[in-house]
């Protein structure tokens, strides 16, 4: 592979990338208009129907210039990083998500520190008995992660081991790195439990498909001690593993929306469903807007990751 | 087209035990009306009291009987997902089979299509959409449809493409037989059994969506007897009636983790590829 055709490959992708993100933000400005009544009423929110109100709110978003206009002003701001004013606080969206981010942030990095930790040695454990007691055992118990929604498992959780054993506080995020971390657990466990289901299934499936390679037979053959031959097959196996992560971020994403909501989290999950429920368009469109980039930027990554490691994907497409 | 004959085997006990889950719930499902004819019947002056005579599992805060309400929650829980499950299927259908049989510009939309719709997050995009406009219940069904149907697209587009060079369909060509008709009568039969299949599984994922959804607020009307709203009614009285969260939380598992085991069964058995999610 010449370096001229990797740069055509990216190039191919990033603007893929971009199309997709651009035809999404028309549907994220579009939900303005989506909200049942007018646009000026839905902007308005509570506050009084004044006359300078009225003007302010028509000046802010345009709303007498034709709909590519407004769109095109509304993008103008946003890529200037004016969110606009949220109708339920008054604050400036954009402060609104700085405060909620970290909270956020800390949940899904935790929840996908615990979903690795014990994801992938279960799928190897599988994989190594496979069509044991054992392997069946760990498939079983992957697809009912892989079924259970966050809520149901954060609850279950919250029953047991805060509320029965009395392990970990039942609500609140703490005060203090180790507090904090001890608030978080049994929001991390809820939201990993998902994406351990996910990352069994895939790195089981993934390393019993290397283990029938010819070339784990060779080196068993010249003698290689199992952890050894292990490591080869993993090494071969994660690339297909990387391509599961797009689907685990996006799983994580609807999934600290509802651990958010049931350990009454203040992250940014939760500002999306109090945002929603209000009807404050800005804050949902910014909301929206973040989740569309991010999910963008996790695609492109796993792409490029994945052509990296298989310079096939490269040629053909997509992996089959 | 025929196969050949494989050895019957007894399935695994977890598919016997789902199967088995499936059949409670289903039968809830079917007949609530008459198993707990009154099961929002409230009794306020009982309030929320924990397991006890009459009431095995309790009452939540409003006087409700846990077990009834659980009973009721099934048929909540599952025409929705059930139509969901059945929309996305004739979607894709409808999409899939063009897409794969006749290829060329046709499929390149089709799949542009599935890719767009594929990268978004169903469960989230149904959140803001249905939250906004506030449509409730019936909307979120409408937007899950829209949004489950790439995946039945690519599995039915995949399946017609290893239909489409076998001699069977070649022959229905020579017959001068229209596209439609070996699509239709030709094709169809022979990828209907991993659309089936794939349905299951996306019955699983409709059911634990809508159940998010009431939990968050945004599905099924407040007061409901949905598994989903329950758990988000009751999570304040964790200490005063556990079982009102524990039941309702291990219904949405239990039927969801049944569905997909049943799901991965027949698509071992109908789609030598696997599944492909």
């Amino acid at each position: 592979m010449t370096g001229r055709s990797w740069g055509v490959f990216l190039l191919r992708r990033l603007a893929g990338t971009a199309v997709v993100v651009a035809l999404l933000s028309i549907g994220v400005f579009g939900l303005l208009y989506l909200a049942p009544g007018s646009v000026q009423q839905t902007l308005l929110g509570t506050r009084p129907a004044t006359p300078e109100t009225i003007a302010a709110i028509q000046a802010r978003y345009h709303l007498n210039d034709p709909l590519p206009v407004q769109y095109l002003s509304w993008l103008g701001g946003v890529l200037r990083g004016d969110l606009g004013t949220s109708i339920r606080t008054g604050m400036p969206v954009a402060d609104m998500l700085g405060q909620r981010l970290p909270l956020t942030l800390a949940l899904t990095g935790y929840g996908t520190l615990l979903a690795v930790l014990a994801g992938i040695p279960l799928g190897v454990a599988g994989a190594l008995r496979r069509g044991r007691a054992a392997d069946r055992l760990v498939v079983t118990a992957g697809v009912v992660g892989l079924s259970a929604p966050p809520f149901a498992v954060g609850l279950l959780l919250l029953v047991v081991f805060a509320a029965g054993l009395g392990w970990f506080p039942v609500y609140g995020v703490g005060e203090g790195f180790a507090d904090q971390v001890l608030h978080l657990t049994l929001p991390a466990v809820a939201l990993a439990v998902g994406a351990v289901g996910m990352l069994v299934r895939f790195s089981r499936a993934a390393l019993i498909r290397e283990l029938d390679q010819d070339y784990v037979v060779f080196a068993r053959a010249r003698g290689l001690g199992a952890p050894a031959v292990l490591g080869y097959a993993l090494r071969n196996s994660l690339v297909p593993i990387l391509t599961a992560a797009g689907l685990i971020v996006t799983g994580m994403l609807a999934g600290t929306v509802l651990v958010e909501v049931t350990f009454a989290l203040p992250g940014l999950g939760s500002l999306l469903v109090d945002s929603v429920t209000f009807k404050d368009v800005p804050v949902v469109q910014a909301l929206a807007l973040l989740l569309t980039l991010l999910i963008a930027a996790v695609n492109l990554l796993v792409d490029v990751g994945y052509s990296a490691a298989d310079p096939r994907v490269r040629i053909g497409g997509r992996p089959s | 087209m025929t196969r050949p004959s494989r050895v019957v085997t007894r399935p695994p006990v977890s598919v016997v035990t789902a199967l088995a889950i499936l059949l409670a719930v289903a039968v809830a499902a079917a007949f609530a009306p008459w198993l707990v004819p009154d099961a929002t019947g409230q009794d306020l002056m009982l309030g929320i009291s924990g397991p006890g005579p009459g009431h095995p599992l309790g009452t939540d805060d409003l006087g409700r009987d846990v077990l009834e309400l659980l009973v009721a929650g099934a048929r909540t829980a599952v025409p929705g997902a059930l139509c969901v499950a059945a929309g996305s299927m004739l979607i894709g259908n409808l999409v899939g089979l063009p897409a794969g049989y006749l290829g060329g510009w046709v499929d390149a939309l089709a799949m542009r299509w599935a890719d767009l719709m594929f990268s978004l997050p169903a469960l989230l995009v149904a959140i803001v959409v249905a939250g906004v406009l506030g449509g409730g219940y019936g909307l979120a069904i409408a937007v899950l449809v829209v949004l489950f149907a790439p995946t039945d697209t690519r599995v039915v587009r995949g399946a017609v493409l290893e239909q489409r060079h076998r001699p069977y369909v070649e022959a229905a060509q020579l017959k001068n037989l229209s596209a439609w008709r070996i699509m239709t009568r030709h094709v169809w039969p022979n990828i209907a059994p991993v659309a089936l299949a794939n349905a299951f599984l996306n019955f699983a994922y409709a059911l634990v969506s809508l159940a998010s959804l009431s939990f968050l607020g945004l599905g099924v009307p407040a007061g409901s007897p949905d598994w989903g709203r329950t758990l988000s009614d009751n999570r304040t009285q964790l200490l005063a009636n556990p079982w009102a969260v524990i039941a309702p939380g291990l219904a949405i598992i239990a039927t969801a983790a049944a569905l997909n085991i049943v799901g991965d069964w027949l698509y071992e058995r109908v789609d030598r590829r696997g599944r492909t999610r």
